[in-house]
């Protein structure tokens, strides 16, 4: 298989198919809810979860700005990786189908076949090693524009620059997401010196598993008092109330300059779309998983 | 939100059994739905999303100019993925749209065309729950993401407006739905879950951040 029919392929992956760790954390607080409303809600999403699956039909219309993360082994070319991502975006579109969301800010247009200036949203990083892993999130926008940038100190929030000061942030941020990004959300956060870059770190830790451990054990417990926190604001699932609002929160940390402590919080719907595309440059191999 | 799953996985939930509505709606029919309650839905549908809104609140086309008598509809905010047959248009995914981008315009669209009931996610704010309680209209909250299953709901797609204008995503469709499953969370009596919730994790949030 060429590279750009396997990455059509994981586009397929990533918007047909939940993640393992996402579904369970949907399950796991399907049987911890006791609110009526937001209990049905819960199993109706884990039934069209099934579906989508099982037909292998996008689990949400809004199969949102694709934006993928690449290790790129030295050696291979960026311009080429993002020539085949775009032939495959396109391929994808048609094929899966995925919803064309590029619109030309010039002229109003859509473009028809997701790709555009700056879209899809493309980060490399070049590593050693001989194999090309290419992670997908398929980043509804509903979620997205429930996200929030912070500047700290922000005396609004009496939060300053310290942990406790981004505990109050990610907790401002999803009281006022309410239930309009469709929670349980995973939250993702981004600390460091500049806002582009805390942006896309908090976006970044959206690829996590559920259930890892951040190795800085600090970040750990913080994450965990988060998650705690954010349940206790009760919005609950769609905005319905109740006791799942979010299913996880990822922390993610760069060095800041003295002078600025800038917090990003990146919301994800409950469906977060992710899969990730391993490619061995020797035989083209490859494995999609998620 | 079938009733027969719900009574296999949760037996608590036997009490709520949904009601079953069937379009065009009355105004009595609007005012018997209160918040909290599941419905139903049966008949036709229309969508609409940024672009119909701007366009309706903006170009305020006379009712003879909409090609679908709006009177008594629901209004559902969906972007969907739909595939072009030969047999017609197939609904691939159809879910719910954020509801609140269109705020500013939905009122003057409801008092306009005579709807009864706008479908979508997230809710709306205090203009447009005035705009349900002066015209007897309600918002009815889909399921987020759930496009699946929503879209197995449709029977047909039977028309489109601004298809070649606004795109696919953005055009005015229509839909046959059978048992379209929704809650009521905003009604035409002026109460609104949404507004509930948010006072009540305002509390907890100065709480919680120490404001």
């Amino acid at each position: 298989m060429k590279l750009c029919d396997a990455i059509a392929e994981l586009y397929r992956k990533a918007a047909t198919s939940l993640p393992s760790d996402v579904e369970a954390a949907l399950k796991s607080a399907y049987e911890k809810e006791s609110k009526s409303n937001a209990k049905a809600a819960l199993a109706t999403i884990l039934e069209n979860i099934k579906i989508a699956r099982k037909t292998k039909r996008p689990i949400c219309q809004d199969t949102g700005v694709p934006v993928f993360f690449i290790k790129v082994p030295v050696g291979i070319s960026h311009l080429e990786l993002k020539r085949e991502i775009i032939m495959a975006t396109r391929i994808a579109t048609k094929k899966v189908p995925l919803r064309p969301n590029a619109v030309d800010i010039i002229t109003d247009k859509n473009s028809g076949n997701n790709t555009g200036i700056g879209f899809p949203v493309i980060y490399f990083e070049e590593i050693k090693g001989n194999n090309l892993i290419i992670d997908l999130i398929l980043k509804g926008s509903g979620s997205e524009n429930a996200g929030q940038l912070y500047k700290l100190p922000a005396e609004e929030l009496k939060a300053e620059r310290d942990f406790e000061g981004v505990r109050k942030c990610v907790l401002d941020a999803v009281y006022k997401a309410q239930g309009r990004g469709c929670p349980p959300y995973i939250v993702g956060v981004g600390i460091g010196a500049s806002r582009d870059q805390v942006t896309r770190l908090s976006k970044g830790q959206l690829l996590r598993d559920i259930e890892d451990i951040n190795r800085h054990k600090i970040l750990y417990e913080l994450e965990k008092k988060l998650l705690e926190d954010i349940n206790k604001l009760g919005i609950g699932t769609l905005g319905f109330g109740g006791r799942t609002t979010a299913l996880g929160a990822k922390i993610g940390v760069n060095h800041r300059h003295p002078a600025s402590y800038f917090v990003d919080v990146s919301l994800s719907c409950w469906a977060d779309r992710k899969a990730r595309l391993t490619w061995k440059i020797q035989n083209s191999k490859f494995k999609i998983q998620n | 939100m079938e009733n027969s799953k719900f009574k296999i996985q949760n037996s608590k939930l036997k009490s709520k059994k949904p009601k079953t509505i069937t379009l065009p709606l009355t105004k009595d029919e609007v005012l018997s739905l209160n918040v909290g309650d599941m419905v139903l839905i049966n008949g036709i549908i229309v969508t609409g999303r940024d672009k119909i809104h701007k366009f309706l609140f903006n170009n305020r086309p006379a009712k003879n100019q909409i090609p679908f008598n709006l009177e008594g509809a629901i209004l559902y905010h969906c972007g969907p993925i739909i595939k072009k047959t030969q047999k017609g248009f197939e609904l691939i995914a159809g879910g719910p749209t954020t509801s609140m981008r269109l705020e500013m315009y939905e009122n003057y669209i409801i008092s306009r065309y005579g709807l009864r009931g706008i479908m979508g996610k997230g809710g709306m704010g205090a203009k447009t729950l005035n705009a349900f309680r002066e015209n007897s209209c309600v918002y009815l909250h889909a399921i987020g993401g759930a496009a699946v299953y929503l879209a197995d709901r449709v029977k047909r797609v039977t028309d489109v407006w601004k298809l070649e204008e606004f795109g696919m995503s953005e055009a005015m469709w229509v839909f046959e739905v059978k048992d379209f499953p929704a809650i009521v969370t905003m009604d035409a009596r002026g109460r609104s879950l949404h507004e509930e919730i948010e006072r009540r994790s305002y509390k907890e949030f100065k709480r919680l951040a120490g404001l």
